[in-house]
């Protein structure tokens, strides 16, 4: 293990957070909100002090970097980034207990949205501004934030970072250079994102809610500034937030081909075409199954389509309590909640793109089943699938069971129904944010013990961050000297 | 600048690892995913799956935008091809293609032209080209030649038996006799540029002297390093190194003797090189090897293509006492280990193409100005650039004792016209000058003969 060059890394993404955390000082000021500014300017003078400490500590680090490394570096950043992230709430006393301030910025980073907090309102400026940030950077990545805008000396080395924190079962560059290939991301990324802003605006949202909503929507992350989510907003300002909450979940990779004028290529991809299907399908059923309960048919498919599209793309905003719906559609839900965004999108779930492969691969081994001397194929459009993806995808699906298993197990020691912790465990595991029953879009998640808050944030780091780099701290093997 | 390397085997893989730590914008193609994976992990390149002659796979690495593709693929035929075709999409692309056989290398001028080729490279006859160079001046481990072959980096190696071995820097003069430079020194691994007059030569070190051409034979007779020219050459293994370096040998008059272990290969090199004396035997076998008068021969050559029996041939020849062993490897490993043995000079083709690629890629990027070729001299560690002084150089003219050079700079040597200088302080640039600077790697960049001065 190169602990050094993992200290200057970590060093490296401290101060960053420290940059990130100057906006939300200044709004706190604006605001003049005394005990937020203390806490921002507390929190800040400790991160930059490790930051510089660490760096201090790691001078003259060998630049030898394994997946091993690159693995263990992406947990333990994401880890420490949430340890000191979520001193501000602490600090501010806006949070009082610690384990709940790490749970919401976990919640954050990870885009998920599940919330400790009751009453979303009574916090100050600042802190919905970090918490709706935070959602903003964890959506596309620190460490891919690292690679795009500091000297990271080209290396291969951060192809494992781009892929445990770049989700997806294929995970490659736009660009031969990394620090272009994140920087074409995070390019992107801002531009849609102050797209959204515009949109919100045009609609006479105030400006701090537009930001923040927008924060949210591009992050796929789900933190709201009212206690109803966006209920009370026009259906004009819920109907682009769909739209924008459909476009973050698409691979953003299709973006780029769009920018390079490659219409037809984008037209065709499996995995664009599925993921638009799934949504379209699920809306028109949803809109049958629910067509009772409203009044027109226009609130029946804004609703649908609100949900459908926040839940698919894990973001986790709500326009009315689809806890309420009848069974069908809150299976359906529940399903969508498993399924999730696009590969190389911002969003969480098994990505649209892992349930194409298994489903090909499903029918395929059928096929050999019934015929066992038949040549069968997987193909991705029209490339055949390197059964090695095939395995990591199989394997994946694995530990994405046993994991769901494991802490539904762990949350069930807290004596909820099964229905509230089956659901809380999927939509924190999955990033989405509200569940069904006690943990539905209107409830919170402050009832459970704090070890099922631990591990819940486990969960949540675990899926946004591909399951794989959270596994591996618990092998001994990655600890071994040789 | 968007450089595609189609063929990710020994020589491709080295070229994406060098020219991406150099900052290019590398895609490398090959039909293999595995070694592919290994690329994309270890060096910042893309990677691009598929047959690189095919045009859909080069359109998906982007040939449209780039600007210069090396083919370096196991198949001439394919390079051929790959650039062929590359031209056609995009003909403002510069192409380099590896090609190897024998049959082919004789019209490579008209092929260049048909395919519309920017380069050719054929490592075989470029290891040949090298060993031959070391065999005409036998004493140095390597020799890299600046300003047309005027002036020359060597490689020496100090032993128990050199003269050079305790000496001071101070009396290298009076023991050399000859104006030359030293321009590093190579110790445990480390380069290092002796700057005082007390630095001390040490046994093991490897020396690198800049002298004009002219000056070499001198410096190797006043060190009694070799007294006689090499007449007879012992080479084991008939590939086309041997080849091509049996034939220049025996042009220039000298009298060789190939060991080869395969039949039908003895008869090919024996109809190729009517004068050459052909053994039908096994280069391991040491007693093959006395009975063919091992001994009596001033030169051992071992070009079989596995690097461990050459390895061992050829640490078998250095104990027999032979002046001039020389040894090829296909593999370039790791130089510290290598010097622990006794295995003479090494040549690997594999370093001599990618070296000479990537002194094309920098000559390409700097058009005006920059480096004309760029030699890694002490394991990479300190690099020899030649530049050609132009009307926009600052420094023409004034004596070099009135100007101050960077701390990681050295300037090895000036050749005017047909004369080359070693520089002391009353050396000027002049236009049209050849310079010849020598650069730790470091802090400062050098790109341009500018720079090299505060």
């Amino acid at each position: 293990m190169n602990y050094k060059m993992m200290g200057r890394f970590i060093s490296q993404i401290l101060f960053i957070e420290a940059f990130f955390m100057i906006p939300a000082l200044c709004i706190s000021m604006g605001y003049g909100e005394g005990h937020a500014v203390r806490a921002f300017a507390i929190t800040i003078a400790i991160t930059a002090a490790i930051s510089v400490a660490l760096y201090l500590l790691c001078k003259g680090a060998p630049s030898a970097f394994q997946a091993r490394e690159g693995l263990v570096c992406v947990s333990v950043s994401w880890i420490v980034l949430s340890l000191l992230g979520c001193l501000p709430f602490y600090i501010s006393r806006e949070i009082p207990s610690y384990v709940d301030a790490f749970f919401e910025i976990v919640s954050g980073f990870t885009t998920t949205g599940a919330s400790i907090v009751p009453a979303v309102e009574e916090l100050s400026h600042g802190i919905l501004y970090w918490r709706s940030f935070s959602h903003w950077v964890g959506g596309m990545g620190v460490l891919v934030f690292l690679l795009a805008f500091t000297g990271q000396k080209g290396q291969g080395f951060t192809m494992h970072l781009l892929r445990a924190e770049s989700p997806g079962p294929n995970v490659g560059k736009l660009v031969p250079k990394m620090r272009k290939t994140a920087g074409i991301l995070y390019l992107l990324y801002i531009g849609l994102t102050v797209l959204d802003i515009i949109f919100l605006l045009l609609g006479d949202m105030p400006l701090f809610e537009a930001v923040c909503h927008a924060f949210g929507t591009a992050g796929t992350g789900g933190f709201g500034v009212k206690n109803d989510s966006l209920a009370s907003y026009s259906p004009y300002l819920q109907n682009v937030t769909t739209v924008f909450m459909i476009l973050f979940g698409v691979n953003f990779s299709c973006y780029y081909l769009l920018l390079l004028k490659q219409f037809k290529s984008v037209f065709k991809d499996e995995e664009l075409r599925t993921y638009f299907g799934i949504i379209f399908v699920s809306i028109v059923l949803i809109c049958l199954n629910i067509r009772h309960l409203y009044p027109t048919l226009e609130e029946t498919i804004r609703h649908a389509a609100f949900q459908v599209g926040s839940i698919i793309t894990t973001t986790g905003y709500a326009t009315t309590d689809f806890d309420l719906w009848p069974a069908f559609s809150k299976t359906l839900i529940l399903l969508l909640m498993v399924c999730g965004a696009s590969a190389g999108s911002t969003g969480g779930g098994i990505k649209v793109a892992r349930v194409l492969l298994i489903f090909k691969s499903l029918t395929r081994n059928i096929r050999q089943v019934i015929s066992p001397r038949k040549v069968e194929l997987v193909r991705n459009n029209g490339h055949v699938v390197d059964q090695k993806i095939l395995d990591n995808t199989n394997a994946y699906l694995a530990a994405y069971v046993i994991i769901i298993f494991s802490v539904f197990l762990i949350i069930s020691l807290d004596g909820f129904s099964i229905g509230t912790n089956f659901s809380a465990v999927l939509c924190t595991f999955n990033n989405i944010g509200p569940g069904f029953e006690a943990v539905g879009p209107t409830c919170n998640f402050s009832a459970y013990s704090p070890l099922s808050k631990l591990v819940l944030s486990w969960a949540m780091l675990a899926g946004r961050l591909e399951i794989f780099p959270m596994l591996v701290l618990f092998s001994h093997n990655t600890w071994k000297r040789r | 600048m968007n450089i595609i390397i189609a063929g990710d085997g020994k020589v491709g893989s080295a070229l994406a690892r060098q020219l991406s730590s150099e900052g290019y914008d590398i895609t490398v193609i090959d039909t293999n995913l595995r070694v592919l994976e290994d690329s994309s992990e270890r060096y910042d390149v893309f990677t691009v799956q598929g047959n690189c002659a095919s045009m859909d796979t080069l359109l998906e690495a982007g040939v449209r935008d780039a600007d210069l593709l090396i083919a370096a693929t196991n198949a001439d035929e394919v390079n051929l091809l790959c650039c062929a075709i590359a031209h056609g999409i995009n003909p403002k692309l510069h192409t380099i293609a590896r090609i190897r056989n024998p049959e082919y290398d004789e019209q490579i001028f008209q092929m260049r032209d048909i395919f519309g080729l920017s380069m050719s490279i054929n490592p075989e006859r470029r290891a040949a080209r090298e060993i031959e160079r070391l065999i005409k001046l036998p004493g140095f481990l390597r020799r890299e030649v600046f300003a047309k072959g005027r002036t020359e980096i060597v490689e020496l190696k100090i032993d128990k038996t050199s003269k050079l071995l305790n000496a001071k820097l101070m009396e290298l003069h009076a023991i050399i006799k000859c104006r030359v430079l030293i321009c590093a020194v190579l110790r445990d691994g480390k380069a290092m540029v002796p700057n005082s007059g007390l630095f001390t030569f040490q046994e093991g070190d490897r020396v690198f002297v800049t002298a004009p051409t002219k000056n070499l034979s001198l410096l190797l007779k006043n060190l009694n390093i070799i007294t006689r020219r090499v007449r007879s050459v012992l080479i084991c293994g008939a590939g086309n190194v041997c080849y091509y370096l049996a034939s220049s040998l025996l042009k220039s008059g000298m009298s060789v003797k190939i060991v080869e272990r395969s039949e039908a290969r003895c008869n090919e090199i024996k109809t190729l090189l009517p004068e050459a004396e052909v053994i039908l035997g096994d280069a391991a076998d040491p007693e093959l090897l006395e009975s063919e008068n091992l001994r009596n021969y001033d030169a051992l050559v071992t070009l079989t293509g596995e690097d461990e029996l050459n390895m061992i041939v050829s640490l078998y020849a250095e104990n027999a006492g032979l002046p001039l062993v020389i040894t090829k490897l296909g593999k370039a490993s790791n130089r510290n280990i290598l010097d622990t043995l006794n295995l003479g000079s090494v040549v690997c083709p594999k370093d001599l193409v990618v070296s000479n690629i990537v002194r094309y890629v920098r000559a390409m990027q700097n058009q005006t100005g920059a480096a004309v070729s760029v030699h890694s001299i002490a394991d990479g560690q300190v690099e020899a650039m030649e530049f050609v002084v132009d009307k926009n150089n600052k420094h023409c003219d004034i004596p070099l004792k009135n100007l101050k050079p960077k701390p990681n700079v050295l300037i090895a040597s000036i050749t005017h016209g047909a004369w080359t200088e070693i520089p002391n302080g009353d050396s000027m640039f002049h236009k049209g000058d050849s310079v010849v600077v020598v650069v730790t790697r470091g802090d400062t960049q050098v790109r341009q003969l500018n720079d090299i001065f505060e």
